[in-house]
């Protein structure tokens, strides 16, 4: 191949569609797409996303990254599956989704005060510090993420739900001072942390 | 049955569609010998069936006529109907075939007067119009049926209804101690043109075909909008009757699919544009058809034709597989919804009727074949181990008329090869 036609060659490879190829989970599969959007059409919630995921693949292939990596759309995914049953191409939608939504997160571009990716950092958080999710501080910070007086508002609008929980001896009150974790605490963290570096060497992140 | 004169210098040709008859009569029309044997018991398989064809929009019993003068004329030609291959054994030049004869309950005698039809009042589902309506049990499958003789189903048999179809017949063609038979026979090379069948269109479950009465397949539509068929030829949906002036259809409804078909069945695009001329044929002005598609696939040199399409007022095209139908309760409209790919735009719109352009199925899909047969991965023949064994037609590959005829010839001319090599082999 001559050096014209390989520069030309370089030049039409998107390096957006390259990166995710590279970093999202499943992202090879965004070339299968072929634009038929019944992705879109069985998404149950598909109204109220900005970009529907047939987009997003359209979007990636035009090189729009900063479009992608920050738009909510992909925050917006419940995993109901729907999506992946019918696509005729079989692409894994519901994984490329989350794929997308986890790198643009890890990136820093994820849009901010986005309360999927707001909770679930909030859960990740909760449940890395001792193994186990503490329903009780995970509620209160979910509660109290918008300040104080929003927080006790939420608070005493949930709270029939709380006391109800309480009698029925499924919340433990003491657990506010730390609560129970797992028996071998150092090495579940140990787990989490070569996960991590496993997780950053696949994906780019390693510094 | 008294002995047949096969040799190992006859063509056995499976199926009696279009396909079937072509190779059959060029192999016929070159001197060899032919069995043509056809599981229904009548020649002209799915072809006869359409209304009209693409591009040139003319009728397929012209052809038909054709072709059955032609078999009829010629003697090389022994045809076989309501007869299914059940085993191929041997190899190249000298297969041992058995055949099942299914009893057709009429002999030769029978003059297609219509006496025992008229004498008995049992109705059974019309296959000829893919179940739209039903018929006599005791019947002409169709107008230009070949051979022109009546056929007592199986249902009537042994009760007071088939005794009034006997009592009828004024030149007791009817013989109802028929029983099914089995026959062997010497071939040299085997043909099989045993065509294609609609993908079953209730699979593709969120299109409601199986649920919805105004969902229909796009061979269904054929017969609506064929004067000969249920409704003598005016558009009107299942559901209750009325004219269906607008009228949605949807491409790739089982194609293209990994969860239903893989392969792009090719024809459906083309009898999808022909589909909507019916509707201005039946409507002009008033009629209106929207072409729900991926892509619209046009195949060789029909590019004009789906030209000359875009440019009716009548038709519009809408650039996304449809997501799912439902059915509006009052009117029973089907109501369809998705997201377009030009423009994302998210709609639900509603039509009178929604016609599946179903994928093309092999025939012999779940059927068991000599182990000899090579099948592609979506069980079309691509010919076999010892190359004594071809498919032609919509057996071989989604294939229009057009087509089918051009791999029949060509199928045909592969078999004429091997009969020929025998014959100086034994020479």
């Amino acid at each position: 191949m001559s050096t014209a036609n390989q520069a030309a060659v370089e030049r039409y490879r998107n390096n957006f569609l390259k990166e995710v190829e590279a970093n999202v989970e499943e992202g090879h599969m965004v070339k299968m797409c072929m634009q038929c959007g019944v992705c879109a059409g069985s998404c149950p919630l598909g109204p109220h996303w900005e970009h529907s995921p047939q987009k997003i693949f359209m979007m990636i292939r035009a090189g729009k990254r900063d479009e992608v990596l920050g738009s909510d759309s992909m925050f917006m995914c419940t995993s109901c599956y729907n999506c992946i049953v019918r696509c005729p191409r079989q692409l894994p939608i519901t994984h490329i989704m989350h794929g997308l939504a986890n790198y643009a997160h890890r990136l820093g571009i994820a849009p901010k005060g986005q309360p999927t990716r707001e909770f679930a950092t909030l859960f990740w958080n909760n449940l890395t510090k001792k193994g186990r999710v503490n329903e009780l501080t995970l509620t209160l910070r979910h509660y109290f993420r918008g300040g104080l007086v929003s927080g006790i508002k939420e608070a005493l609008a949930m709270q029939g739900v709380g006391l109800g929980l309480l009698k029925a001896k499924r919340l433990n009150p003491m657990e506010i001072f730390g609560g129970h974790g797992v028996k071998d605490l150092k090495g579940f963290h140990a787990i989490i942390a070569k996960a991590k570096e496993i997780e950053d060497r696949k994906k780019g992140f390693t510094a | 049955m008294t002995a047949s004169i096969a040799t190992n210098q006859t063509i056995l040709v499976v199926g009696g569609g279009i396909s079937g008859m072509t190779a059959a009569l060029e192999a016929a029309e070159c001197g060899k010998q032919v069995i043509l044997v056809e599981k229904t018991p009548v020649l002209g398989g799915r072809t006869a069936r359409l209304y009209r064809y693409f591009p040139k929009m003319c009728h397929p019993t012209c052809g038909l006529e054709i072709n059955l003068r032609r078999i009829k004329q010629n003697r090389n030609i022994r045809l076989m109907t309501m007869t299914e291959v059940t085993a191929v054994a041997g190899s190249r030049g000298n297969y041992s075939v058995t055949l099942k004869v299914a009893p057709r309950y009429v002999n030769e005698n029978c003059t297609a007067c219509g006496k025992c039809g008229e004498a008995v009042t049992a109705e059974v589902s019309n296959p000829w119009n893919y179940g739209l309506d039903k018929m006599k049990a005791a019947y002409l499958p169709h107008n230009m049926a070949h051979p022109q003789r009546y056929v007592i189903d199986q249902s009537i048999v042994g009760t007071p209804e088939g005794e009034k179809a006997k009592a009828a017949c004024p030149v007791g063609a009817v013989d109802l101690d028929m029983k099914e038979e089995s026959v062997s026979l010497q071939v040299g090379a085997v043909i099989y043109a045993t065509g294609w069948r609609p993908y079953d269109a209730a699979k593709i479950q969120p299109y409601g075909y199986d649920r919805f009465p105004n969902v229909i397949t796009s061979l269904e539509f054929e017969r609506l909008a064929d004067p000969q068929g249920p409704t003598s030829g005016k558009i009107l949906r299942p559901g209750d009757g009325k004219e269906a002036k607008n009228v949605a259809f949807i491409q790739c409804a089982g194609s293209r699919d990994e969860n239903h078909l893989r392969h792009c069945s090719r024809i459906c695009c083309m009898a999808s544009l022909k589909q909507t001329q019916y509707v201005r044929e039946a409507f002009g002005d008033a009629g209106k058809s929207t072409v729900y598609y991926i892509d619209i696939r046009a195949i060789d040199r029909f590019e004009d034709f789906y030209q000359m399409v875009q440019k009716d007022a009548t038709v519009s095209f809408v650039k996304s597989k449809v997501a799912k139908i439902v059915e509006n309760k009052e009117t029973g409209n089907p109501i369809l919804h998705g997201v377009d790919t030009e423009g994302y735009h998210r709609y639900a719109t509603e039509h009178d009727l929604v016609v599946l352009a179903v994928g093309m199925e092999p025939e012999i899909t779940g059927v068991k074949l000599p182990d000899d047969v090579i099948l592609d991965s979506s069980n079309f023949i691509e010919g076999s181990k010892d190359g004594g064994m071809f498919g032609a037609g919509a057996a071989s590959s989604p294939l229009d008329v057009n087509r089918a005829v051009q791999s029949a010839t060509a199928a045909s001319l592969h078999a004429i090869q091997i009969i020929n090599k025998t014959a100086r082999a034994e020479a």
